[in-house]
């Protein structure tokens, strides 16, 4: 093999190599914590996962249910920067928005005394009205800025990039303000709530509220991509991606193709923050956590690529979840967690390989 | 130069006297500034304005808009933090000398500042940006959860263990700040001279167009992240006097908020001149002490500090992305071009000396 051959597979060598260490590490390498003293470099929560393979199939669903939830927000930023290459720092803000307006309809529609709504009290209409009122709450304060302040920038991409900063700051300050620092919590359906419903997997028994998110998220997945593949309206948005200036010379109306992707995907931030609320709560400071979530997954999956928005939110929910899991715990120093190290890495190597993601084109 | 430019640079020559004047003398027996201004607004403005003079390195001579300058000064504060303190709870508390710790903060900061630079170099435009603004939340992150350097608390007690140049700034604010200004202009003095050699000529052209410039034989991508290391090196001195001045550093230091207040200081100011980060720093810096004092919040809408200078960072996003400075540099082309129509004595001498200056072109985003 030539020298130039050798770089050229360098990367996919790596890869299988780290993979392959990984894999070994956390099959037959890690030890559980001892009954006494603090352990060595092999201990971690778990253990392997040849010895307990319990914890190990718990991992995988959480990654793969976490999964979802990631895809659901990323894939309404990395639809919106794909048509227009427009960055939507704001999306943090409206997955948050969507979820406090969300919590507000539940508790007017339950007989809440103002906090602790449990599950077992909200039946399916009230997860499901509150989450399309969210949502299509969100999509118009997306649709408005888009049309107030992005729409007579388009092209100047740190413009707008500046400009959805901007409303980020001033949206972040306002729900301060209406909604208080105090964690708010929606609370999922009885039948696939936190707590309440469990389903049973070969003697495993799994929470409901992950697995409906999941499927939730391969709904949406799929709707999208039929949406996009399938239909009229589809087929002009990635005629759009492509070369919008000629779809637009040949007639269509760009700017209304713009605002409906702009509209679809702030409704997916606000859905997202919806099923956010309902998984983990919402408080100030969870909007810049959301927009960071967003942010890793389509730069690892390339922007504007659904299917790499999935298999980003894949990689970086495996990898999060696997580290925080398995990654050695033994340490007199309290607490420390690795995994903000490893995603780092993560982005890090796929950068350096693919500097437009996994899946990313050039403009 | 057209004759509004000339005189601009002349009025702002004048202008930058009288506040360097005002900012050296004034302190002095507190005759202009009292001892609270001196400390709590004029030292800010002058470390913010220092990091803010690194983004503003890197937009405008570079073309990158980076949103982990925060994560830089942060960074070189938490070494010096860690370095220097003893006796703390928090850190590594190793006790070396303060000279050192400030040597060892620039160095450590400087070599992560060209880590992220080679990461980060071969991006560009929004791309860029997005990659910085990751850097810098997850730097936040890990200042929260590796608890062996930082952890949620962070770091305290960096005013007991500073040189004794600066003695304890809470007792000796005057001297941090003497120490700051000089640090300041200095900077300035060192951004303006690097964008002259051979070196910031070249990272011009490689924002210009840098696919001409690597076709020319240059190395972009080295360029670019020797910029981001010098960006790092201006902001990790920003981080040790935003660490003398703050006793603690903490996640909190770097978090999303910082990150997006330090990029509203540059745009206010402007993104484009040297100039405008210290005058963003400044008014950034006094709106939110007026805010605080007054206890304003914005009518009907409720909120506070955020939502008025998110309101002013929209505002001049729409209307000067030039920022304050571009505002100040509009007039004056106003002015020159109402000397042409309404006087034609004037609107002759101003034609015979503004031959041969091509109009100002809209910089592109690449």
């Amino acid at each position: 093999m030539s020298a130039a051959e050798v770089l050229r597979r360098l990367p996919l060598a790596l890869t299988v190599f780290g993979v392959a260490i990984a894999l070994i590490y956390i099959l037959f390498v890690t030890n559980a914590v001892p009954d006494s003293g603090i352990g060595n470099w092999r201990t971690t929560n778990f253990g392997s996962a040849v010895s307990d393979p319990s914890d190990f199939f718990y991992t995988v669903l959480d990654s793969v249910t976490f999964a979802g939830l990631l895809f659901i927000v990323a894939s309404g930023f990395t639809l919106i920067f794909g048509l227009m290459r427009t960055v939507n720092m704001a999306h943090g803000s409206f997955f948050l928005i969507g979820g406090y307006i969300a919590y507000d309809v539940q508790q007017s529609m339950t007989t809440s005394s103002g906090f602790g709504l449990t599950s077992a009290q909200v039946g399916w209409w009230q997860w499901i009205v509150p989450a399309i009122v969210a949502s299509a709450a969100v999509s118009v304060i997306g649709l408005g800025m888009q049309q107030g302040f992005l729409r007579w920038n388009q092209g100047q991409e740190i413009r707008q990039a500046l400009i959805t900063i901007a409303v980020s700051l001033i949206l972040a300050d306002q729900m301060i303000a209406h909604w208080g620092g105090v964690e708010k919590n929606i609370a999922f359906p009885n039948d696939v709530g936190t707590g309440t419903a469990f389903i049973k997997l070969g003697g495993l028994s799994y929470a409901w509220s992950r697995i409906f998110i999941l499927l939730v998220a391969v709904g949406i997945g799929v709707g999208l991509w039929l949406w996009l593949h399938k239909t009229r309206i589809g087929m002009v948005i990635r005629a759009g991606v492509d070369d919008r200036h000629m779809v637009s010379a040949l007639g269509v109306n760009v700017q209304a193709v713009f605002a409906l992707s702009f509209l679809v995907g702030s409704a997916l931030a606000g859905f997202g923050g919806v099923m956010g609320g309902s998984f983990a709560g919402l408080a100030p400071e969870v909007d810049g956590q959301w927009l960071l979530n967003a942010l890793v997954v389509v730069i690892i999956g390339g922007m504007g690529s659904l299917g790499g928005a999935a298999v980003g939110a894949l990689l970086f929910a495996f990898v999060s979840n696997f580290s925080g899991a398995y990654l050695p715990t033994t340490s007199d120093q309290c607490c420390t967690e690795y995994s903000v190290i490893v995603t780092f890495a993560l982005l890090a190597f796929v950068l350096a390989l693919r500097p437009l993601g996994l899946f990313g084109r050039p403009a | 130069m057209t004759r509004a430019a000339q005189l601009q640079s002349r009025v702002e020559r004048i202008v930058g006297v009288v506040i360097l004047l005002l900012l050296v003398l004034g302190p002095i027996g507190h005759t202009v500034f009292g001892s609270f201004w001196v400390n709590f607004i004029l030292t800010q403005s002058l470390w913010l304005g220092i990091a803010a003079m690194s983004l503003i390195f890197l937009s405008a001579y570079g073309g990158m808009v980076s949103l982990c300058q925060v994560s830089m000064y942060g960074i070189s504060a938490l070494v010096l933090a860690n370095v220097v303190t003893s006796g703390q709870t928090k850190g590594l508390h190793l006790g070396w000398d303060p000279w050192f710790g400030v040597v060892l903060a620039i160095a450590i900061t400087t070599a992560i500042g060209l880590a992220f630079g080679a990461l980060a170099s071969r991006s560009f435009g929004i791309y860029f940006l997005m990659l910085t603004l990751t850097i810098a939340v997850l730097t936040n992150y890990f200042f929260g959860q590796v608890t062996l350097l930082s952890g949620f608390g962070g770091v305290g007690g960096i005013q007991s263990h500073t040189p004794s140049l600066i003695g304890n700034p809470n007792l000796q604010p005057d001297r941090l700040y003497y120490v700051s200004l000089v640090v300041g202009i200095a900077v300035y003095v060192l951004i303006r001279y690097i964008v002259r050699t051979p070196f910031g000529i070249t990272l011009q052209g490689i924002r210009d167009d840098p696919v001409r410039m690597a076709s020319l034989g240059y190395n972009v991508s080295l360029h670019r992240m020797i910029a981001f290391g010098f960006a790092a090196f201006v902001a990790s001195l920003s981080g040790i006097l935003y660490g003398w001045w703050i006793d603690t550093v903490n996640p909190g230091t770097v978090n999303l908020s910082s990150v997006i207040a330090l990029l509203v200081i540059a745009v206010i100011g402007s993104l484009f001149r040297l100039e405008g980060a210290l005058v963003g720093a400044f008014a950034y810096v006094y709106i939110n002490n007026e805010v605080e004092n007054h206890n304003w919040t914005v009518p009907w809408l409720g909120g506070t500090f955020n939502t008025m200078i998110g309101v002013i960072f929209l505002l001049i996003v729409c209307l000067s992305p030039g920022g304050l400075l571009g505002i100040w540099g509009s007039a004056f082309d106003w002015l020159s071009r109402h000397w042409k129509t309404t006087s034609p004595r004037l609107a002759a001498a101003a034609a015979s000396g503004s031959e041969a200056v091509p109009p100002p072109v809209e910089r592109t985003e690449r």
